[in-house]
């Protein structure tokens, strides 16, 4: 389990990365997209990895044996914020493209 | 009692906002009443606050009434009253200038501000990682809000890269806080820093990684060498009144930096760990002076030469926040909170005589041509009188010259002088940064000597209708400064006593898990 999850971490965020540098603002969305996804599976296994762990609300198990709660509270945080703040920069996006007529990062294409 | 005080800062603006928003368009009036009303409210909150920690207590709030290590606390030092006081003063000075300028239907800005300044005061005010990401959120998107307000092309485009820049740099500080959550298990920083100097050998490197990338993140916003590009193209095409706003904004970056830094890598981290990253910042720091003097030299926009100035500014923290000593971080505060008055009103400046808003084009100045002694060719005496609110704004901009420069005889100086004597003899990265300083300084005298000539001097200058209400709030801003070099005593020891509490985090440990 642990090599599945960090490998999705890895090509997560090493797609999220390249896109993030390529010069259309769809890409750049997308890498931001990715990343943050990497980042919020990277946050959830921090707190360790089991299986059949118990969670927190289920009385009368061992304290050992609980789920940690904290990162899973935490990556529904990064999740909602991370998800506003796209919302955010899609609009963002959208009126670049708009008032510029070209969907390039920096409002006009660079090619000669 | 006293402690209640805490959630203050956070829940006025926040209520402020949100009654904003309900009264919307149509209740203009009142709306700018609440937020006139809030801004007083916090200045007054943080003066009783202050008043609460001015000998040395630091006060918690603990939410729910949790412990610390499962509950969420609010924690205010010095440091933090300073910050919050430094804010609640930008907010109400740049106010008059505010206020009359936003009445167009669709301004959200009032909100927007009110927002930013809830996510500023919980940054300087949460004891704890998590809490400082969810308000550094709040604050980052209230300023996307900001500086996209009113859009054109160029506005949207540098905003753009602001957001792209921004959304990485969270999805660092999360990196980062779940590295160090993974290692000790706690993010709140008092815990945090009792927890280190027992990280066992194996781990530490690991915590030190998860340290080292939210630093990276913080000096994203604090704009370090070379994570700062981004930082004068954006704040130069915010309007100026936000871009003023925004000068405190970079100072988050630096005010976690400094609390982080002496907090948890302070002399009591353990030989494996203390001062961890100083060098970092002391090189970083003296190469983003380097950047923002050449940067301002080049200049061609007066908002740049503003957006260049905070990068000398955050620059000289950074390296001083590396070298560490308390005389230094005393000498260090004090500059801070001068250099954001004073690039807060020059980015006014900036925005009143060479408005973005209605112009087609923005106002260029010449570009610098050592050999071409252009401005000396033709020696006419006669120059052309400047009208009475020219001269005015003349006026201000020598009075923020100086004090961006740091020459005698205002309290730009002042600052300077307390930051550098102690830089003196303080080892070899110290002297450089010292060295960068000073010269630095004599830079922003040439960049600011060329632009003065040229726009006041030369006659050639356009100067758009002068706008009182902004000229008032440059006004407040200088006069501030003017009004602590003459009372640079009292402040000065409030400084030194904050530099002192930093040093001894024992204090800060102890109120926050008894």
């Amino acid at each position: 389990m642990e090599l599945v999850l960090a490998l999705a971490i890895g090509v997560l965020g090493g797609g999220g990365v390249w896109l993030l540098l390529r010069p259309r603002t769809f890409q750049v969305i997308m890498g931001l997209s990715l990343l943050s996804h990497a980042v919020n599976l990277f946050i959830f296994c921090v707190g360790g990895l089991r299986r059949g762990a118990d969670p927190v609300l289920r009385a009368g198990a061992a304290l050992a044996d609980y789920a940690d709660p904290l990162p899973q509270a935490l990556v529904l945080t990064a999740i909602v914020i991370g998800f506003a703040t796209t919302a955010l920069f899609l609009v963002v996006l959208l009126a670049s493209r708009g008032l510029t007529g070209s969907d390039h990062v920096d409002g006009k294409d660079g090619a000669p | 009692m006293n402690a209640h005080l805490l959630a203050g800062p956070i829940l006025l603006p926040l209520a402020a906002a949100a009654l904003q928003l309900l009264l919307g368009e149509r209740r203009r009036g009142a709306a700018s009443a609440l937020g006139v009303l809030s801004c007083v409210g916090l200045l007054g909150f943080a003066l009783a606050l202050l008043a609460a920690v001015g000998d040395g207590t630091t006060l918690v709030y603990r939410i729910g009434g949790w412990p610390a290590r499962f509950g969420i606390v609010l924690v205010a030092d010095r440091l933090s009253v300073l910050m919050l006081l430094l804010t609640a003063v930008l907010a109400l000075a740049l106010l008059p200038g505010v206020l009359g300028r936003w009445r167009r239907p669709g301004s959200a800005l009032q909100p927007l501000a009110q927002f930013l300044l809830m996510g500023l005061n919980g940054s300087f005010l949460t004891g704890d990682l998590f809490n400082l990401f969810v308000f550094f959120e709040v604050l980052l998107a209230a300023s996307y809000g900001l500086a996209l307000h009113r859009p054109g092309a160029q506005r949207i485009s540098a905003g753009l890269h602001y957001i792209a820049i921004n959304l990485l740099a969270s999805l660092l500080f999360l990196v980062g806080v779940s590295l160090i959550f993974g290692v000790t298990g706690t993010l709140n920083m008092a815990a945090l820093a009792q927890l280190v100097p027992q990280v066992p050998a194996n781990t530490r490197a690991l915590l030190h990684a998860g340290a080292a990338i939210l630093g990276v993140a913080f000096l994203v916003k604090a704009a370090m060498w070379p994570l700062g590009f981004w930082l004068p193209r954006s704040y130069a095409a915010a309007p100026p009144a936000v871009a003023a706003m925004f000068a405190v904004m970079t100072k988050v970056g630096v005010y976690v930096l400094l609390r982080l830094s002496l907090l948890l890598f302070g002399a009591g981290a353990g030989a494996a760990s203390a001062g961890f990253g100083g060098d970092w910042l002391l090189w970083g720091g003296a190469a983003t002076v380097a950047m923002g003097v050449v940067g301002m030299l080049g200049a061609r926009e007066l908002g740049r030469l503003a957006g260049y100035n905070v990068l000398v500014s955050s620059g000289s923290l950074l390296g001083a926040i590396g070298v560490g000593r308390p005389a230094v971080i005393a000498g260090a505060l004090a500059y801070l909170v001068v250099s954001t008055l004073a690039v807060a009103a020059f980015f006014l400046l900036a925005g009143l005589l060479a408005p973005r808003e209605d112009a087609e084009e923005v106002p260029l100045l010449e570009p610098y041509d050592p050999g071409g002694l252009a401005l000396y060719a033709d020696e006419d005496e006669s120059r052309p009188t400047l009208p009475a609110p020219v001269r005015l704004l003349a006026g201000g901009f020598l009075v923020a010259a100086l004090l961006l420069a740091g020459l005698p005889p205002l309290s730009g100086f002042l600052a300077k002088f307390a930051l550098l004597a102690p830089l003196a003899g303080a080892g070899t990265g110290a002297t450089v940064l010292f060295t960068l300083i000073v010269v630095g300084g004599l830079g922003t005298v040439i960049a600011m000597c060329r632009v003065g000539i040229q726009i006041f001097w030369e006659g050639e200058w356009v100067f758009p209708p002068i706008r009182t209400g902004a000229v008032t709030s440059v006004a407040i801003l200088l006069g501030l400064c003017l009004l602590l070099t003459v009372l640079a005593d009292a402040p000065m020891r409030y400084l030194q006593a904050t530099a002192a509490q930093l040093h001894a985090p024992a204090a800060y440990i102890r109120a926050v898990l008894p």
